[in-house]
């Protein structure tokens, strides 16, 4: 083993010995102990990932296995690590985020009593993500896809003692498993067809075996590489969360706000992109799913994007603008586009993640209220949070010079170039999208910073109007929060260091992540990480336009999406800084539009009535039905009463008198005679 | 070549132990017995491991045999002998045992010796059906179980325990006794023996083979149990007593499993491929069917029986499947049951010690009481969810790739189980474990003591080592799996 691949090795086991010194022996551990062990391990993690990342941009890529998991029958599976540009890219981005979010728990939850506990998960997850990112075949990524599920799931529900967070990781895990079905089922054909499970096999041969059909449904051949493709891409669309998958993440902000920006913004949910980027050799070979990877990312970037205009809740506007970004990079990778959906991931998971700690900071400083009409103002009070959050605003927006206004930028021009089928549409959904995001974006930042300090005033129409909504709720979770109201008339007041450290660090590449785009999107990057077919020209045909970053900065000033994101931005200051009567009137005047909106169109009152409930109502009707009354009533119970029956009936006949058994021999002798002599009888 | 009959040994050690704890009498000496019990498990464990050790993985046949005369007159021997498949069983067996005396320890304060001697004799009894290589033998072996299990149920049992231990004895009784009919047509239609082996190679004509596919099935797939004929299980899992529990779900079921595995596959394949169709089709019914049932049950012990044939319906469709992934990932998910359903109502059992209810309405909030406990049933109800890195994914992936290479829809339907374990599994968990403590009885729990953890923990490093290493049980059912297949592609209907 070179001094290398014991860094590769090095990097995932270093998070999970924290995680199972601050888990498994966390009752000999003092909190401050449990701490320092998982951060350590955490900087361990990042320096080994920057090691690696350094030796991959010197061109050193590594394929091997490290064990052998299991041989059956001609199949090997083993676990191993595949290091390129691509693995070496998500490491740094994983393992930086995650420090980051390691040392602002320390601020987060420095009172709650699952201290170590949480310090154990998050560096469980980082585990997990890297042995996803790091995998060298489906297996592994498989594992590494459960295994965030579930840290996922135990994060989601950290606060086990409140219903919503037990509902919302419940529902995070099913919907996800849905989503790990089709999975599955797809890694399942490529070992059929391939034979194994090893990515550099598998891409080898995809191009000979493209021209395979299957027949699922008799008579109709499909091509394999559609199915399979497509197959893998429904595990995507519930990683990452894309519609109609897309039901678990907003209620996955019950968890913790440091998980929010880990997992469900930054690192875990990028996850489907960063797999299907992983497997575009496969991909270009099937236009038919990479259109139908375009459509689902089109329509979660737009209608997504809608549903953050209406919400209140800090945390679940930036949810729902995670789904949106997360629908612009599905977009880009159904536009053959992958170095640039990897580029908006990683500038994502900066701005993002400073969006989400930043709502955090608020939301501590607000003794845990999350809801803005309480907030308004915050800038005087804050105003560190306020800077880092107003550049996760900017990126998110898209403005240049800001980290997402290359990704996003890129993106959409990728979609006018794409020649595929479905295309103009999602172009079309992308650039409105902008204008949506500068709205929701900006709103957020004008919403809880500026405009009168709302959270001092009990009686402001838009406070009356929360609390009057949570009296009709009865919303328990908040109820708890409101003892802290009650003796929090002290001024809210910025968080401390461990808390802002982490907002400033991310808020720097939020800045200037982009201006890499130079290499990382149109350069040579990525090396034979990723495929992309002549047939798939977007990227190919973006590299010509490109002319440095100023170029594409003075461009984009007189580009629609930059004036269309303005007009969003512009629209925000007008309705929550210039007219803060309008919100409500707006409301009224636009009722059905915005219930459709908060009713999030409905998904998750269908699922609960038709997925959940008629679950449930079938399992109850073959319960009651087929095994209590059919299987057991009647056949089981029913031939123990049919023998009790005819014994019954058996019983009679041995009566023990004399003249009955006398009578019967006569009637017998009787009968045998009559018979006997009328065959006799010729 | 071996210097101890380590197969007799196997059977033998727990069953005479069995004699001595009851030798022990009254509940008077029921420390003594506890520690004889005890003693008797762990050397019956102790024994299974040289045999793993001295295995050869590359040797195809069985290894292992001892054959010496028992039943002259019928040509019936006491002919011993393991294959990769039998070898695992009989280690989950062993491991088992410990489990389930440890399990029993202070919790069972009547008829103490009773109750480990039956436990000590039903693993000796099993591991012989396990090593058995004659028909006879085998049958007796496989009968012989039913008397301490019904024992166990209908003396330490719960209220309906009566209804529960007659059902299970008739139920798996009448099953079985056709199958007695099939092997003696077996004894003569092979010139006179009762070897399994011989069975092996006899020429048997299609309308044979059906019949005795029907006989055999009834027997096994009442054990396994299949879909229709399953609902014996839930209403003895519910009575039955916590290691009652544990070993007929962790290796009772398995009989019925190993049962196809070594009669009715080799014995009879054209009829095997013949009716593969018809059981498949009873596997995905119970893998979809009773995922459903699982999903709404409301006592605890139900629902993990209903998951326990839901996940023992991949046992038969990998069987049934005819190809090496399924065969081993039944084989796989067979041992992964024995740890994970198990562990699961030991965990059960755990809360029933202490609040007398099953009824998943009686918890919630256990986690706030009882956190090292929510731990591991955490751990539990992931690994019957299938989550990979616990054993519980290991058989059921390996089976659905098999089922893949068989037809989409098999593998579809079966897959459904990633879906529908997980709700039914963490459904309850969430109503149990999570919550705010629902209730005064919930909020007096103590925390698990050193012994339940210590059998808890066992089973938590077994469920993890097998779904992070599989390898060192897959690696040795790699031949007997190949030969079991080479036995199925063979025809053997007679030459014309």
């Amino acid at each position: 083993m070179t001094a290398m691949q014991k860094i590769y090795l090095l990097v995932p086991l270093a998070p999970l010995f924290g995680a199972v010194a601050a888990g498994l022996c966390g009752w000999a551990l003092s909190r401050r102990a449990a701490q320092w062990i998982t951060i350590i391990g955490m900087l361990v993690c990042v320096a080994g990932s920057l090691a690696v990342y350094q030796d991959v941009m010197q061109g050193n890529v590594f394929n091997g296995a490290l064990y052998t998991w299991m041989v059956s029958g001609n199949a090997k599976f083993e676990i191993g690590f595949l290091i390129d540009p691509l693995s070496a890219t998500m490491m740094v981005v994983v393992s930086f985020v995650s420090l980051m979010v390691h040392v602002y728990t320390i601020g987060y939850m420095a009172d709650d009593p699952g201290y170590k506990r949480f310090f154990s998960y998050i560096s469980l997850f980082t585990f997990s993500m890297l042995m996803l990112v790091m995998s060298n075949n489906f297996l592994q990524l498989f594992f590494g896809w459960e295994a965030v599920g579930l840290v996922s799931y135990l994060l989601i529900g950290f606060w086990y003692t409140r219903p919503t967070a037990i509902y919302a990781n419940l529902k995070a895990f099913l919907v996800n498993r849905v989503g790990d079905f089709g999975f599955l089922l797809g890694i399942a054909l490529v070992l059929m067809y391939f034979g194994t499970l090893d990515y550099a096999a598998v891409f080898a041969n995809a191009k000979s075996l493209s021209s395979n059909t299957v027949e699922i449904f008799p008579g109709a051949a499909w091509s394999l590489m559609t199915v399979i493709c497509i197959l893998l891409f429904i595990g995507a669309m519930g990683k990452s969360a894309q519609f109609p998958l897309h039901v678990w993440l907003p209620d996955s902000m019950e968890g913790p706000t440091p998980i929010s920006a880990l997992i469900h913004a930054a690192t875990m949910v990028t996850a489907g992109i960063f797999m299907v980027a992983r497997m575009s050799p496969l991909f270009e070979l099937s236009d038919t799913a990479l259109t139908f990877v375009m459509t689902i990312g089109a329509i979660t970037a737009f209608f997504m994007a809608l549903i953050a205009t209406v919400q209140y809740d800090i945390k679940r506007v930036v949810a729902y603008s995670t789904l949106s970004q997360l629908g612009y990079m599905t977009m880009a990778l159904g536009a053959s586009a992958y170095s640039a959906a990897i580029f908006h991931l990683f500038t994502h998971a900066f701005f993002k993640a400073v969006l989400f700690l930043g709502a955090g900071s608020v939301i501590i400083a607000m003794h845990h209220e999350q809801d803005m009409r309480k907030m308004g103002g915050l800038r005087k009070y804050l105003p560190i949070t306020y800077v880092t959050m107003l550049i996760g605003a900017l990126a998110n927006a898209g403005l240049p010079p800001f980290a997402g206004f290359f990704s996003k930028d890129t993106i959409i021009e990728a979609l006018h170039a794409s020649p595929l089928a479905g295309a103009g549409f999602a172009y079309v959904l992308a650039t409105a999208g902008v204008l949506v995001g500068g709205f929701y974006s900006f709103r957020l930042v004008f919403y809880a910073f500026h405009g009168k300090e709302r959270f001092a005033d009990p009686h402001d129409p838009a406070v009356m109007a929360c609390d009057a909504e949570r009296a009709a709720a009865h919303d328990h979770a908040h109820d708890e929060h409101h003892e802290h109201n009650e003796s929090h008339h002290a001024k809210p007041h910025e968080s401390p260091w461990v808390v802002t450290f982490p907002l400033i660090m991310l808020a720097i590449p939020s800045v200037c992540a982009g201006w890499i785009i130079g290499q990382f999107v149109f350069g040579d990057y990525f090396g034979n990480a990723i495929t992309v077919s002549q047939a798939h020209p977007a990227i190919a045909t973006l590299k010509h336009e490109f002319h440095g970053v100023m170029g594409m900065i003075t461009h984009g000033f007189i580009s629609v999406p930059f004036w269309l994101a303005v007009a969003g931005a512009g629209t925000a200051y007008y309705i929550y800084v210039l007219r803060p009567d309008l919100p409500a009137v707006l409301r009224k005047r636009w009722g059905v539009v915005v219930t459709i909106l908060m009713e999030k169109y409905g998904f998750d009152r269908f699922n609960d009535w038709f997925f959940a409930g008629g679950a449930r109502c079938l399992g109850t009707g073959l319960w009651k039905g087929g095994d209590i009354a059919v299987i057991d009533g009647v056949l089981v119970n029913g031939s123990a009463r049919a023998v009790g029956w005819f014994s019954t009936v058996i019983r009679k006949l041995q009566s023990g008198y004399i003249y009955n058994y006398a009578f019967a021999m006569i009637f017998g002798i009787v009968l045998l005679l009559t018979i006997t002599l009328w065959t006799l009888i010729p | 070549m071996y210097a101890l009959p380590l197969l007799s040994l196997a059977i033998w050690i727990p069953i005479v132990f069995g004699v001595l704890v009851l030798a022990t009498g009254s509940d008077r000496n029921a420390p003594l017995a506890r520690i004889i019990a005890l003693v008797g498990a762990v050397l019956g464990f102790v024994v299974t491991l040289p045999l793993y050790a001295g295995f050869s993985p590359q040797m195809g046949g069985f290894q292992y045999v001892q054959k010496v005369g028992w039943i002259e007159a019928f040509n019936a021997h006491y002919h011993l002998g393991i294959d990769g498949v039998s070898l695992l069983l009989l280690l989950l067996n062993s491991f088992t045992t410990v489990i389930v005396v440890l399990a029993g320890w202070e919790i069972i304060q009547k008829r103490v010796a009773q109750y480990m001697a039956a436990f000590l004799m039903l693993s000796g009894l099993m591991n012989g059906v396990f090593c058995a290589l004659d028909a006879l033998l085998f049958y007796v072996f496989f009968e012989a179980t039913l008397i301490p299990m019904f024992i166990i149920i209908g003396i330490w049992g719960g209220p309906n325990r009566v209804y529960a231990s007659i059902k299970f004895f008739l139920y798996t009784l009448l099953g079985s006794l056709l199958s007695l009919v099939a092997l003696i047509y077996l004894y003569f239609a092979s010139g006179g023996s009762f070897s399994l082996l011989d069975f092996y190679d006899t020429p048997l004509a299609i309308g044979a083979q059906t019949f005795i596919f029907f006989a055999f099935f009834m027997a096994f797939a009442v054990k396994v149990p299949m879909w229709p004929v399953h609902t014996w299980l839930p209403d003895a899992h519910v009575e039955a007593p916590t290691g009652g529990s544990v070993v007929l779900a962790a290796i009772m079921l398995k009989l019925g499993g190993y049962g196809f595995l070594r009669l009715s596959l080799p014995i009879v394949p054209d009829a095997s491929h013949a009716l593969s169709g018809f059981m498949i089709f009873l596997s995905l019914v119970a893998v979809v069917y009773i995922g459903l049932v699982a999903l709404v049950q409301t006592d605890m012990k139900k629902l993990i029986a209903y998951s326990s044939i839901s996940h023992m319906g991949f046992v038969t469709l990998g069987l049934f499947i005819f190809n090496a992934q399924g065969m081993e990932g039944a084989v796989i998910q067979m041992i992964s049951h024995g740890f994970v359903s198990g562990a699961l109502f030991l965990c059960v059992g755990v809360l029933y010690d202490r609040m007398h209810s099953r009824q998943i309405g009686d918890y919630g909030g256990v986690v706030n009481t009882m956190p090292v406990f929510a731990a591991f049933f955490m751990l539990f109800a992931m690994a019957n969810a299938g989550l990979p890195g616990t054993s519980g994914f290991v058989g059921e992936f390996t089976v659905i790739l098999g089922a893949m290479q068989a037809s989409f829809w098999y593998a579809f339907a079966a897959a459904t189980t990633l879906i529908f374990g997980a709700a039914y599994t963490l459904w309850m968990y969430k109503r149990v474990v999570f919550g705010a403590v629902a209730n005064a009885h919930v909020a007096e729990l103590k925390d698990i003591n050193l012994r339940e953890f210590l059998v808890l923990g066992l089973l938590a490093v077994a469920v993890l080592a097998m779904g992070i290493w599989p390898a060192p049980f897959a690696e040795v059912i790699h031949t007997s799996v190949a030969d079991l297949l080479s036995h199925v592609m063979h025809s053997k209907l007679p030459v014309q």
